[in-house]
């Protein structure tokens, strides 16, 4: 099996509105893979196709080497999938509905489903329309944790969670890809995809935009350096990738391109270096950068350089 | 502060939103009414006429039931009032109901009444609102049908009458309505409980017009009847409904000020922390979710079924003390009981059709509530899950139609000493099951292929209702006429057998549910 999802150049449009935009996703088995984008961006509609709900209107998609729309039952049995906003039936408990759905997808392992109501400190005998959205989500988590399924689609799966539930949650999805689970992870929250991530695929109005292990992303953005000199530092506004350069009286701050890192600290080290902070690169940069300020700044695109390549390309 | 603070907010929030809705329901109304006025000023134009009418209908139990006492025949204007005046309370009443709920438990279960309540809005604001814009509605109806009424000749004060006892009768339907909203946590239970005291009026209204007992005066049907309306106006019987409507009104307030938001007047109870066996697939949680509202309809129609069963008798003994009528109906070979049974069997399953498009129709909303998706996530082929619903609707309103006329039969039965009577009057009832059917059919095809459309379905039962209850009366051309399903059921007893047509409406639905399901296949799962 090459790989669990792989999705190239998808294409969903609903009336004028083009969702999709010749999307690419591609994730290994036994990898957990980070799904980042804005609201809006199409990672739910993206993975409403890879379950069958949605058809593709152009573009590839596979799914465990099947037909996410034809074999849409035969996949099911063998993943699970927990939505972002749960809806429940009012008049169930949390316990019925977990049954339920476990049954449907073909059995439920009552130890497992113990064990995970009592890890997410969940009251089975409530029903469901008295649940606050917290309590709706870990009904939805639990029924897709408590399946033995190989694939888990997690489309926002923690945004109701507090940080103790959310704690849980990491170790719950840690604990899959031990089992070799292979599991798809869409989120807003980027503290959780940096600990729990192998990969990410970043998307935007519907195109990856950028797709990658971590450190490879990383390598993509910059750091921020603060450094003090014991003479004032000239010339570093030549060297190339430095950017936000201020000087203040003996002190610069900077944010260098990673790339180029090794030859700013060369450079610094001439003027002789008293002390030196760096803030390591963080995927919320990552995220705001591709996000926030270029937006706006059509100069500096290294979205539209990385849809340029494809996605794996970078990958690698 | 007070607690109507922001009503005249909330009455144009409830204007906003229903900007199209509530035109709508009142110009269905009236024009449904003033057709049936217009008609009958047409057909009846010389006092020979008149007298032939007054005779046929004025003491014949089947007209009585659906007409009223017949107060003032045969003056024109008594005849629009037995035409039209119980239609119109049935319609005005299911109009301010359903829209009292929609505005104050519908918005509360949604949890937006939460978000209003937070700012500065009075406790009773939002009840208040609603209760304003839904008796503006009820006088919209009254004021275009009082114009109406009048612009066809008819005298004033009378149309003024029977103007009023539509508005009456929509409060006091507004009235229970806000009360049933306090009762219950879910809208459905809330429109189910106001639709219950509905048909309750009607029934009781039914049996004491036809009985000739005082049992209308239990009824506030039987009180807006009782204003007379053309015949010596009684102004005073429009204070009943008033108060009543008052007094549902003022408990409605009460109880919003001894309630959580968002609850019932029962506490929510614990239940099982694991699913029965019963609850393993589709067709288990579409039976679990449609078995509370299946009892409220088995329930309902089978009470119905005993009421009309227990004055079949009133109706040969009305024959029998009538010789002009007796001979009419020995001269045309029609049996009045059966005939009667006939009309009762037709109308009861209207009513039951209404449970199979309320299962039926669920599909759209479960799939808009974000319900489906989960399901279709886990190894369930779509149509099997649809399949499930149209299940429940199918037998679970065959179940209806059949207690409607074990009711009907029984209560015969008894009265008439005759057993036979039981088996004879169920299948009167059975007969209709297939004209139904197609409904559910219909609900398929428009869920697979026009799945915005689904809501449509209600449409077409108001037109087999208009045709079953109007058409004879207004004298439809034939092919409008068969283009509803309950047309080409034979009318058991009154009719025989004939295995044709209900085969051939077999035929339809079951091709109707077929495009349905290939429809769901090939589609989106939309919201």
């Amino acid at each position: 099996m090459g790989s669990a999802i792989s999705v190239s150049g998808l294409v969903k449009t609903f009336g004028s509105t083009r969702a999709l935009d010749r999307l690419d996703l591609h994730v290994v088995p036994g990898e957990v893979h980070g799904f980042l984008g804005p609201n809006g961006s199409g990672k739910s509609t993206t993975i409403r196709v890879l379950l069958g709900l949605l058809r593709a209107d152009e573009g590839s998609a596979r799914l465990l080497d099947g037909d996410p729309w034809h074999d849409a039952v035969a996949l099911h049995r063998r993943l699970a999938y927990v939505p972002g906003d749960v809806s429940l039936w009012p008049n169930l408990t949390g316990g019925e509905v977990i049954d339920l759905l476990g049954r449907l997808r073909g059995g439920v392992d009552e130890k497992r489903r113990d064990d995970l109501l009592e890890r997410f400190d969940l009251d089975p005998a409530k029903k469901a329309r008295s649940y606050s959205k917290g309590n709706r989500q870990k009904v939805a988590l639990v029924a897709g944790l408590a399946s033995d399924a190989e694939l888990l689609l997690l489309d926002e799966p923690t945004s109701g969670l507090d940080p103790l539930m959310e704690a849980v949650f990491q170790d719950c999805i840690l604990e899959a890809k031990s089992e070799g689970r292979t599991v798809l992870l869409s989120s807003h929250i980027l503290a959780e995809v940096e600990s729990l991530c192998d990969r990410v695929s970043i998307i935007r109005l519907g195109r990856t935009v950028q797709s990658g292990t971590l450190s490879e992303l990383r390598h993509l953005t910059r750091t921020s350096l603060a450094v003090e000199t014991v003479r004032p530092v000239t010339g570093l506004d030549q060297l190339p990738g430095v950017h936000d350069l201020a000087v203040d009286d003996g002190r610069v701050r900077f944010d260098v391109d990673t790339s180029s890192l090794d030859a700013a600290v060369r450079h610094l080290s001439k003027f002789g270096i008293r002390a030196l902070t760096s803030n390591p690169p963080t995927l919320e940069e990552l995220f705001l950068r591709h996000y926030g300020d270029e937006v706006g700044d059509p100069a500096d695109q290294p979205a539209e350089r990385a849809v340029d390549q494809p996605a794996e390309r970078v990958a690698r | 502060m007070s607690t109507l603070t922001g009503t005249g907010a909330m009455v144009r929030l409830v204007l906003r939103r229903d900007r199209i809705r509530l035109p709508v329901w009142v110009v269905a109304v009236v024009a449904l009414l003033m057709s049936s006025v217009a008609s009958v000023s047409s057909l009846y134009t010389t006092p020979a006429e008149r007298r032939t009418y007054a005779a046929a209908v004025g003491d014949n139990p089947v007209a009585v039931m659906m007409g009223g006492p017949g107060a003032g025949l045969p003056s024109l204007g008594a005849i629009v009032v037995f035409e039209i005046a119980v239609l119109g309370y049935v319609t005005v009443g299911l109009m301010s109901a359903l829209l009292v709920v929609r505005h104050t438990r519908a918005e509360e279960e949604a949890g937006r009444t939460e978000l209003l309540r937070a700012g500065v809005v009075g406790r009773h604001a939002g009840l208040v609102a609603a209760l304003a814009v839904v008796a503006g509605a009820s006088l919209a109806v009254g004021a275009l049908m009082l114009a109406g009424i009048v612009a066809l000749g008819l005298p004033v004060v009378g149309a003024m009458a029977l103007a009023a006892s539509f508005v009456a009768f929509g409060l006091v339907m507004a009235g229970v309505a806000a009360v049933a909203a306090q009762a219950t946590e879910h809208p459905r239970g809330a429109s189910g409980l106001a639709l219950a005291a509905l048909g309750l009026f009607f029934v009781l209204r039914a049996v004491g017009d036809v009985a000739d007992s005082g049992l209308s005066w239990a009824s506030p049907m039987g009180w807006a009847l009782a204003l007379r309306p053309f015949a010596e106006e009684r102004w005073g019987a429009l204070v009943l409904p008033l108060a009543l409507a008052a007094a549902f009104v003022a408990a409605a307030l009460a109880l919003v000020d001894r309630r959580d938001v968002g609850a019932g007047l029962l506490p929510a109870r614990p239940g099982r922390s694991t699913a029965s066996r019963w609850l393993s697939g589709p067709l288990g949680l579409a039976v679990r979710q449609h078995r509370a509202s299946f009892a409220g309809w088995a329930t309902g129609l089978f009470l119905l079924g005993l009421a009309y069963g227990s004055v079949g008798d009133s109706v040969e003994q009305l024959v029998s003390d009538n010789p002009d009528l007796a001979a009419f109906f020995a001269a045309s070979g029609t049996d009045l009981v059966d005939s009667f049974f006939a009309v009762a069997a037709s109308f009861m399953a209207l009513i039951g059709a209404g449970f199979a498009l309320q299962v039926a129709t669920r599909m759209r909303g479960e799939e808009t509530a974000g319900r489906l998706e989960p399901l279709l996530g886990t190894a369930v082929p779509r149509w099997r899950w649809a399949a499930s619903h149209l299940l429940v609707a199918v037998v679970g309103t065959t179940i209806v139609l059949g207690l409607a006329g074990l009711g009907l039969g029984l209560a015969h039965a008894v009265l008439t000493d005759d057993p036979a009577q039981v088996g004879r009057l169920t299948a009167a009832v059975l007969v209709y099951a297939p004209a139904v059917w197609t409904l559910v059919g219909v609900v398929a095809a428009l869920f697979g292929l026009l799945p915005r459309a689904v809501g449509a379905a209600w449409a077409v039962l108001a037109g087999c209702a208009f045709v079953v209850l109007l058409g004879e009366t207004l004298r439809l051309p034939d092919w409008a006429m068969d283009l509803s399903p309950f047309q080409h059921t034979p009318q058991v007893p009154a009719e025989a057998w004939a295995a044709g047509p209900l085969l051939a409406l077999v035929a339809v639905a079951g091709a109707l549910v077929a495009a349905g399901l290939v429809g769901l296949r090939r589609r989106d799962l939309t919201t």
